[in-house]
């Protein structure tokens, strides 16, 4: 693309650059440098931090791509009991908050829980006299969220399956290649991007979580944050601190980018008919069922039925909430951000695929860096910008008029949107990234000969093609927006609540019983849509 | 679909221009909405001021109503600990406020000297032990903790939480700081358990047989009698007031301040003086079993069956100017 070109598509290097603004809040901070700030981090806590952060990002990453990619690939070639309705439950943990499984497990498992006080009872021993692995460890962490997040493995490696052409299957068959060599030298390269994709994602995640760390009593970079920041009133320590956590997610995201650097996944174009999955049969069904069932009973029912058990001991509270309008606060906000997430989403993964120069391909990747960051960070450099343009705005009116307009954006339901957007573009851009690379630049190229404008291109080849991604990027973000916390609580307006905040509140105050109820709120609220979004996934 | 969302944010853009006609108070509260609510409520009912509210993190709010500046729309900030009030006041977001009704309810000590903001509960942090397990002759203070004889007995959470750093940072005020470093030194050793869970954590650790004893704020022992799974828990231990022969027990306080820019300044001022009311102090003492700061108040049976005790008369200033020390101080013990 030529330098002429470089102004004429704003939509390719002003909106990133807009949306990279509020990361860019903690990068300045390393104006303000507090040496003795810093060397006390060094020699106290921040090698923890920095340890802890990328012990559970890599184990929590790790053990989900395993989860989901193996899962993914059983449900798309094999058929046995089960696999229609696993296709659909094995979604559901999404729609569970991480702090919140982890509160299930730690109430059961732990010391003072029921299963080792039974434990206790049926053998006389007492504490220190048995092991029992602990469940608020870096290892528990690491399982709980490896638990909750596989899905986004599961979901980006299932559109990539779907997206690929039988033919692959049939040609091997052909070659006489034997099912091994199959998985090992076709399937596994070609669901590659997806799985690093998803895993990238989880990763992300976990660098950004802070409600099950801090429940969990393990300190990491995003505790760190909280505790320079609140603990002892240095917003600059922490917002240099955020800006690890970010240079972190930049490395992963380049480490990803190039672990696909010399790989193109393209559909052989459009075929057919769609692969049968091959009937398991005897025992090794029942193994495939039982195995899955395994995972969605410790992800799902398990966590869902303590906080269905809790709810119902604790029946005033589910009268003392305002539900629809919670649930729809909540369902709204989702909707509508969902809605704004996938077009800016298309248009920046669009970009990418129109041979950008290098600078503004690396603006566009730099603008999904907002899901490793703590959405209280984010949501600050949110407010800050809006509130400092809503105060120059008001004094120049004022000076100029003699009207002070007063806060026009800060407050608002858009602060919220803008910060979502910011958070969770990376999850869209991803989904639907690998859908998009799977489509050949030939057949662009064929259409563009064929006289095709741009969008009838985008309308008439893509879209349609997209549609699988499409929908499961929307159903990614849908959820994630719902259960969205440290933003939505930032940046609310008067007297607006979501099913979210009022989870955190109870849980906040201990009262884990009362917090059951909106929490199982949000999960039943995640089930409809799921189901919905699920359906348009796999119908396509 | 673009044009349906420019209109749509056009839609939300003047729904913030909340209309300033009828009497209402904006109240930002870090007290969650389930605590606050009620009061609110009937405040409203009684005066017909409308009351709008945002709850959230208090440090959070804070830094809201730092970068809304002038056009904040806060009138009343609702904080659950000093440390907050304090920094709020220190960053100058408070005004003063004359009320004689205020400075007759509230004891000197729990309110700022200039009127910046005002008690409204107190919470107190004393030691909790295994009934039977723990003769509590052997109890004294809280410097008594770091003593080797509770090697491996002590439940305390971590030291992120402000209750603890409200703590450590009381007894720099007191004991300097090299002497609180020696004792938080001590007492990382006598952990039974690296730091973990919340207040009610600790408490159900020590019933379970992990440590004797446990350190925790009193409403929440409290609230665990209300809680069928937490009140087998709550029944095995016994509340031990320390440091009765000297300074009293720990104590924090929940308190409002009213805003700088509060563009309805009047009716805050209406809002706290009904917080420090009968009615309202009742209720918290009996809903969240928090100690009133107006006296004679009859408190929750559970409360009373805690027993009296001495609290610690520091000015509450203190803790705010100390928490970074106190974090500093509990870094270096390694105390997680």
């Amino acid at each position: 693309m030529r330098a002429s070109a470089f102004w004429r598509h704003p939509q390719w290097w002003l909106l990133p650059a807009c949306l990279l603004l509020p990361l860019l809040v903690v990068y300045v901070s390393w104006g303000q440098f507090d040496a003795r700030l810093w060397s006390h981090l060094a020699t106290t806590v921040l090698p923890d931090y920095l340890l802890n952060s990328l012990l559970l990002a890599a184990g929590a990453g790790g053990l989900a791509a395993l989860l989901g990619a193996s899962l993914a690939w059983l449900l798309h070639f094999y058929q046995f009991p089960g696999r229609r309705l696993f296709q659909l439950l094995l979604i559901l943990p999404l729609a569970l908050p991480a702090y919140i499984i982890a509160y299930s497990y730690t109430a059961l498992l732990d010391f003072s829980g029921p299963l080792q006080q039974g434990l206790r009872q049926l053998t006389g021993l007492g504490y220190g006299d048995y092991w029992f692995p602990q469940v608020r460890s870096v290892g528990g962490a690491i399982c709980l969220f490896a638990l909750v997040l596989y899905p986004y493995v599961y979901l980006l490696t299932r559109a990539a399956l779907a997206g690929q052409s039988p033919r692959w299957q049939e040609a091997s068959q052909i070659l006489g290649v034997s099912r091994r060599r199959y998985f090992w030298a076709v399937l596994l390269p070609l669901t590659r991007p997806a799985v690093f994709g998803g895993m990238a994602l989880v990763m992300m995640e976990v660098f950004a979580d802070y409600g099950t760390v801090q429940y969990f009593g393990i300190p990491t970079l995003t505790t760190g944050i909280f505790r320079t920041w609140f603990g002892m009133n240095d917003r600059s320590g922490a917002a240099q601190l955020s800006s690890l956590l970010c240079t972190l997610a930049l490395a992963l995201m380049l480490l990803e980018l190039y672990s696909r650097r010399q790989l193109r996944f393209y559909h052989a174009g459009q075929a057919g008919k769609t692969l049968q999955p091959q009937k398991l049969k005897g025992v090794r069904a029942w193994l495939a069922t039982f195995a899955v069932s395994l995972v969605l009973w410790l992800a799902f029912f398990w966590p869902a039925l303590a906080l269905l058990v809790w709810s119902l001991e604790t029946p005033a509270a589910w009268l003392s909430l305002d539900y629809l309008q919670l649930l729809g606060n909540s369902l709204s906000l989702a909707a509508l951000s969902t809605v704004l997430l996938l077009v800016v989403a298309l248009v920046l993964v669009y970009g990418l695929r129109q041979g950008l120069p290098a600078w503004q391909q690396l603006l566009i990747r730099l603008s999904g860096l907002g899901y490793a960051v703590p959405g209280t960070v984010i949501a600050i450099g949110v407010m800050w910008p809006l509130s400092a343009f809503d105060n120059w705005l008001d004094l120049f009116m004022e000076q100029q008029f003699g009207v002070r307009t007063g806060l026009l954006l800060s407050g608002t339901v858009l602060a919220l949107l803008l910060a979502y957007l910011v958070r969770f573009l990376a999850v869209a851009m991803q989904a639907l990234e690998s859908g998009l690379s799977q489509i050949k630049p030939s057949m662009d190229q064929a259409a563009a000969s064929l006289g095709c404008s741009r969008w009838q291109l985008l309308r008439r080849l893509h879209l349609p093609l997209l549609k699988t991604s499409l929908w499961t990027a929307a159903l990614l973000v849908f959820v994630d927006v719902l259960k969205e916390l440290p933003a939505t609580l930032l940046l609310r307006p008067f007297n607006f609540d979501t099913l979210a905040v009022r989870t955190f509140e109870l849980a906040s105050d201990e009262q884990l019983a009362a917090a059951a109820v909106p929490a199982l709120t949000i999960v039943l609220a995640g089930l409809l849509p799921v189901i919905l979004l699920n359906k348009a996934a796999l119908k396509n | 679909m673009l044009m349906k969302f420019r209109l749509l944010s056009l839609v939300l853009l003047t729904s913030g221009f909340a209309s300033t006609q009828a009497a209402e108070v904006n109240v930002y509260s870090a007290r969650q909405q389930e605590l606050i609510k009620p009061l609110l409520d009937k405040f409203s009912q009684q005066t017909g001021i409308k009351v709008n509210l945002i709850t959230g993190k208090p440090d959070e709010l804070l830094s809201r109503m730092q970068s809304e500046g002038r056009n904040s729309p806060a009138d009343l900030l609702i904080s659950t600990d000093v440390g907050r009030l304090y920094r709020a006041q220190q960053a100058g977001l408070l005004q003063p406020l004359q009320s004689n009704t205020l400075e007759q309810a509230i004891p000197a000590a729990l309110r700022d000297p200039a009127g910046h903001w005002f008690g409204l509960t107190t919470r107190a942090r004393p030691i909790i032990y295994v009934t039977g397990k723990v003769d509590p002759k052997d109890l004294s203070t809280y410097e008594d903790l770091a003593s080797p004889k509770w090697r491996g007995k002590i439940c305390i959470r971590s030291s992120d939480n402000i209750y603890n750093q409200s703590m450590l940072a009381g007894m720099i005020a007191v004991l300097g700081e090299e002497k609180t470093q020696a004792w938080a030194n001590g007492l990382v050793q006598n952990f039974a358990q690296p730091p973990k869970g919340g207040d009610r954590d600790q408490i159900k650790a020590a019933a379970a047989g992990v440590c004797d004893i446990a350190i925790a704020n009193t409403y929440y022992l409290a609230a665990m009698f209300d809680d069928a799974k937490d009140a087998a828990a709550a029944k095995a231990v016994s509340v031990f007031w320390p440091n009765q022969q000297d300074r009293g027990v720990h104590i924090n306080i929940s308190g409002a301040a009213v805003a700088k820019y509060a563009p309805n300044a009047k009716q805050a001022a209406q809002l706290l003086e009904y917080m420090t009311g009968a009615d309202a102090q009742a209720w918290y003492a009996q809903t969240n079993h928090e100690y009133p700061v107006v006296q004679g108040v009859a408190r929750s049976s559970v409360l009373q069956g805690f027993g009296e005790f001495k609290a610690d008369a520091l000015p509450l200033v203190k803790l705010g100017e100390l928490n970074q020390q106190a974090i500093q101080t509990m870094d270096k013990a390694g105390w997680k």
